[in-house]
């Protein structure tokens, strides 16, 4: 797999080259997908590597692959940023639809917390060992995940609230 | 402790004693506070956790302003997305606008003509001074302070002139295109911006004079809302919350985009990262944003007449004589309006040094004219997730300023 000369790329391939799938650079952004269960260890060298130092999660989101025909359906995406070295990253690991769960990333930079909350919300991927689950945005009472392409856009939900 | 009076008995003098020595016995109680409130300009709720006046924890419940920004971006064309940016934060419309249309332009690998450039980096600095003056005003506003709000709202009815001139609206202010933008600028912008310049720098000396150095205000702003630096990067925080706790990173001066590398400006940083640092170094950034519209106007005016849209089909309409008498540019009006541009398949990430911080679009297309992603990174939201740590430990009002400071914006927080 090529590096594109970016020097976070290329030290995630010198050293967790196995958990590495697939890697590009197009419009350049550096990217690599990685293994969904190598994804804490590969973060916390990205954020302790001297060459990365990736002090920051700039954003953590979803994309849902449906419309595209893809398999694994999901992917989540890491955006890094490091304020030392002005550099970034993006690191996507891809998550099936019958097994939605990848490892939380709360321990390595808190910021992960609403970011993955957010995305629990709105795709319905769970965090294992996230330490507080709720919903982010909409109210627990809601049915669904709406950023789904298979939930639709009109859909109406029940009326949630006290009852008199 | 003070000796107990003599004529009490042994054991009175006791009770005495105990009651100086003992802790007052107080109960935790739970405060609701929001979602409506007014002294939270936006809807948020804190469960807060309070031991007398002081907080002991605070949880901060978001998502009362969530419209679906992203599900309705992915449900239309491109172009049909960009009257949603102007909804996310709408004191600076323009800088969504324009974070949204380079993520556009880089997956299309569109390079915009240089007098575009200028004008957008001009809109962008408007945009970001009226954002700053909201901010200030209405923090000054929420401590009982009308005075400094009324002059903060009066320089920002001044951009908002600036930007209706541009744009036609106030506040959806929509002004970036894919590619370029709307027009040139109206005839008379120079003077009535030059104009508007010297006025605003009035009104920002009498707001300076009236609060800055004032006692109520520093004694409110001074030691409030601190957080470390390492939470700061470790929760992402970036803005002029970052940059307060001392920290000079701004992505205009760190990944230059537009025309950022040729204007000079300056980037203030604080000491300490309390309220008042926050409050300082937001006055200073109104200050270098007025220097930089100045540098705008000054080489708009040397570059002269010229295109302020990239000439390429695909995200543009033809010129109207053209599409009037050739077949080709018929077609392609006709292919622009009822389908809207097609995108390249692949992703892309751009982002602007908005007025909260980095405000960052996430791109992927399917190689279609509807987007199979739109992602904002919303800085409010971010920022906000780290107020428990600022406020625990402090009193109960020094909630208000702290977030005024990290103004959160309901629109774009919870998109």
């Amino acid at each position: 797999m090529e590096d594109f000369g970016s020097v976070p790329l290329q030290r995630l391939l010198e050293r967790h080259a196995e958990a590495v799938e697939a890697t590009h650079a197009d419009h350049g952004d550096a990217t690599a997908q990685i293994r969904r269960d190598a994804v804490v260890d590969v973060m916390r060298f990205l954020r302790d590597d001297a060459e990365c130092r990736f002090e920051m999660l700039a954003d953590l989101c979803a994309v849902d692959l449906l419309t595209l025909g893809e398999e694994p359906r999901f992917e989540v995406v890491y955006h890094l940023y490091s304020l030392d070295k002005n550099h970034r990253l993006r690191i996507k690991a891809r998550v099936p639809e019958d097994d939605c769960e990848i490892d939380t990333l709360v321990e390595v930079w808190p910021t992960a917390n609403w970011l993955e909350r957010e995305v629990w919300d709105l795709y319905g991927i769970r965090f294992r060992g996230h330490p507080d689950p709720r919903r982010l945005l909409l109210y627990e009472e809601f049915e669904g995940h709406p950023l789904r392409k298979d939930y639709a856009k009109e859909r109406r939900q029940p009326l949630a609230g006290p009852e008199n | 402790m003070a000796e107990a009076p003599r004529w009490l008995t042994e054991r009175e003098k006791e009770t005495v004693e105990d009651d100086f020595e003992r802790d007052l016995h107080t109960e935790h109680q739970i405060l609701n506070m929001g979602p409506s409130h007014p002294a939270t300009h936006g809807t948020v709720k804190f469960l807060i956790e309070l031991d007398g006046e002081t907080v002991i924890d605070l949880d901060v419940q978001v998502g009362y302003l969530h419209r679906g920004f992203e599900k309705e971006c992915e449900s239309g064309s491109w172009y049909q997305c960009l009257p949603y940016t102007d909804r996310l934060n709408y004191n600076s419309a323009i800088l969504a606008n324009l974070g949204f249309c380079l993520g556009v332009e880089k997956l299309l690998d569109l390079e915009t003509p240089e007098r575009c450039q200028w004008q957008r980096v001009l809109a962008a600095e408007l945009a970001r001074l009226g954002d700053h003056l909201t901010r200030c005003g209405a923090a000054c506003l929420e401590l009982a302070a009308m005075t400094p709000f009324l002059y903060g709202i009066e320089a920002r009815e001044l951009t908002w002139d600036l930007q209706e001139a541009l744009c036609g609206a106030r506040v959806t202010s929509n002004y970036v295109r894919i590619g370029g933008v709307k027009h040139d600028l109206p005839a008379g912008f120079d003077a009535q911006c030059r104009d508007s310049i010297v006025k605003i720098r009035a009104l920002l000396a009498d707001f300076h004079e009236v609060i800055t150095g004032n006692r109520i205000f520093i004694d409110r702003m001074r030691g409030t809302g601190m957080i470390s630096k390492e939470d700061l990067v470790s929760y992402s925080v970036t803005g002029p919350l970052l940059r307060a706790a001392g920290i000079p990173h701004d992505l205009r001066k760190a990944e230059p985009y537009l025309v950022y590398d040729e204007i000079d400006f300056d980037i203030p940083i604080g000491e300490v990262g309390d309220n008042y640092d926050r409050y300082l170094v937001c006055v200073e950034e109104m200050h270098q944003s007025l220097r930089i519209v100045e540098q705008c106007l000054d080489r708009l005016e040397k570059l002269g007449p010229g295109p302020v849209n990239v000439l390429d089909p695909r995200v543009r309409w033809p010129a109207k004589g053209r599409v009037f008498n050739h077949m080709e540019e018929l077609i392609q009006q006709f292919k622009a309006v009822t389908e809207g541009p097609l995108v390249p398949a692949g992703e892309a990430y751009a982002a602007v040094e908005s007025a909260n911080g980095e405000l960052g679009f996430y791109l992927v297309s399917d190689g279609s004219a509807q987007p199979v992603k739109v992602r904002c990174r919303p800085p409010s939201l971010i920022n906000l997730a780290p107020l428990p740590i600022m406020v625990k430990g402090g009193m109960l009002a020094d909630i208000i300023p702290t977030f005024d400071f990290v103004n959160m914006i309901g629109g774009e927080c919870d998109r």
